[in-house]
């Protein structure tokens, strides 16, 4: 299952040149960047693993594309993504944050449905890779 | 990479073709910054040719580019040698603007840093430190001061040599993002290539800057005092170069810097005079008037050089 999370989502997979255009995109307007990483790729996981600390005073792309390659080294099987924070009174939110990585084998979501009271059903999505302990959860191919 | 994407669509030429170097040099406007170069900096002459020489490869090297000639980028990590006050980092922000016009920086922004800003203080602390400095130059030049500060030869744990590692990684492996220009005096620069080969090894061009002469010191005086809005009067045009040629023999003597600063207390001496004098008039020729007297009260013409301390 090919996880669709965050901007561009539903764009094939951005190349680097392409990533490159759009951290430049948040740098022009002044937008510090960040690298995360995860392996509990569950939707509402918000707090994902930052890689170093944010990145402030870059003038150029390359710096962002450094951190992420780096990123790349040391969890090739992981889900990384590269945030841009808009620091702007009024705004103060995260602008863009985008997937620039995912592992090779991606095991998808379980729906499991609890019986509540009244008849009643209560949904909840489980993550397969979560099954396994973190750290492992993509290293070993998934069947 | 750079290269291309300032350039026309890169189709491959063929034999036949020709590339419009005049064209190319308009385009990147090269000759603007080499005519800046010239104008608004005197002297240093080797370094204006050496300059030329590599804007002049450069710029033939993009073209080789385009017939598919030569696709590796050029080493372009320099090194400026010479005395405090020459201009090095004067060039080396020319230098960006120039490496930015022909395409082989993105930015062209310069970052100047020193060894506390590149070496931590505990261990685990240098290579996030430098390394943030590094994100920081990408797409520009990171011009490092008196480089030989990040080598202790004395200390074989210093955490420089972990600064100068992650140096040379960058240099190496991102040559396209960003153009590192190692600055200082001549002889501990020297010092410090023999100590590290490795950093020797990826500079392609060593440039030195010459120490000014006397006259060109009195022509950087004459600009400087020109810029700030005041004029020299016939008097103290020649006060002023018997100042230059005394400070010049002293110790601590920084050439522009030292003019500089010479002249910054000319003016605080000749606004004190203005004030002091009690004239309840001034013309405009007086407010913008240096004399000799402004000069003359400085310590270098009454001390004998060795009690001559710069306040620079």
């Amino acid at each position: 299952m090919h996880l669709t999370q965050g901007t561009f989502s539903h764009l094939p997979e951005l190349t680097d040149d392409e990533i490159k255009a759009q951290v430049q995109y948040a740098l022009d307007r002044g937008w510090p960047l960040s690298v995360e990483f995860t392996d509990d790729p569950h939707p509402r996981n918000t707090y994902w693993e930052m890689w170093g600390l944010p990145m402030f005073d870059l003038h150029d792309a390359a710096g962002v594309l450094f951190e992420v390659n780096e990123c790349r080294k040391a969890y090739p099987e992981r889900y990384i993504r590269v945030n841009a924070y808009d620091a702007a009174k009024g705004r103060q939110t995260t602008a863009v944050s985008f997937l620039v990585n995912r592992p090779a084998a991606e095991p998808g979501f379980r729906l499991d449905r609890q019986e509540a009271a009244d008849r009643q059903i209560r949904y909840t999505t489980h993550s397969y890779a979560t099954g396994r302990p973190t750290g492992r959860r993509y290293a070993d191919p998934w069947p | 990479m750079a290269v291309n994407d300032s350039g026309p669509p890169e189709i491959p030429l063929q034999d036949g073709d020709v590339v419009d170097l005049a064209a190319e040099r308009r385009r990147s406007g090269v000759d603007e910054v080499l005519r800046a170069l010239d104008q608004e900096l005197v002297g240093l002459a080797p370094v204006k040719a050496r300059i030329r020489q590599i804007a002049a490869l450069l710029l033939v090297d993009s073209a080789r580019a385009r017939f598919g000639l030569s696709t590796n980028r050029p080493n372009l990590h320099m090194c400026f040698t010479g005395d405090p006050g020459t201009g090095k980092t004067t060039v080396a922000l020319r230098m960006a603007d120039l490496l930015k016009r022909l395409g082989y920086l993105e930015r062209g922004h310069l970052v100047a840093v020193g060894r506390e800003d590149l070496v931590g203080q505990y261990v685990g602390h240098t290579a996030p430190k430098t390394k943030e400095v590094l994100k920081r130059a990408m797409g520009g030049v990171l011009f490092i001061d008196e480089a030989y500060y990040l080598y202790r030869a004395e200390n074989e744990r210093d955490y420089g040599q972990e600064s100068i590692e992650i140096l040379l990684q960058v240099m190496e492996n991102q040559r396209q993002d960003l153009v590192v220009i190692l600055a200082g005096y001549k002889e501990r620069m020297d010092t410090f290539f023999q100590a590290n080969p490795g950093m020797s090894s990826r500079i392609a061009h060593h440039i030195d800057f010459p120490g000014y002469t006397l006259s060109e010191l009195e022509q950087i005086g004459t600009l400087m005092i020109t810029r700030a809005g005041y004029q020299l009067s016939p008097d103290a045009c020649a006060t002023f170069r018997d100042y230059l040629a005394r400070r010049r023999q002293q110790p601590r003597f920084a050439n522009a810097r030292s003019v500089r600063n010479a002249i910054e207390r000319a003016r605080l001496r000749q606004a004190s005079r203005l004030f002091d004098s009690h004239a309840t008039q001034v013309s405009r020729d007086d407010l913008i008037g240096i004399q000799p007297e402004d000069f003359l009260a400085s310590r270098v013409f009454t001390q004998s050089a060795e009690d001559v301390i710069d306040h620079a």
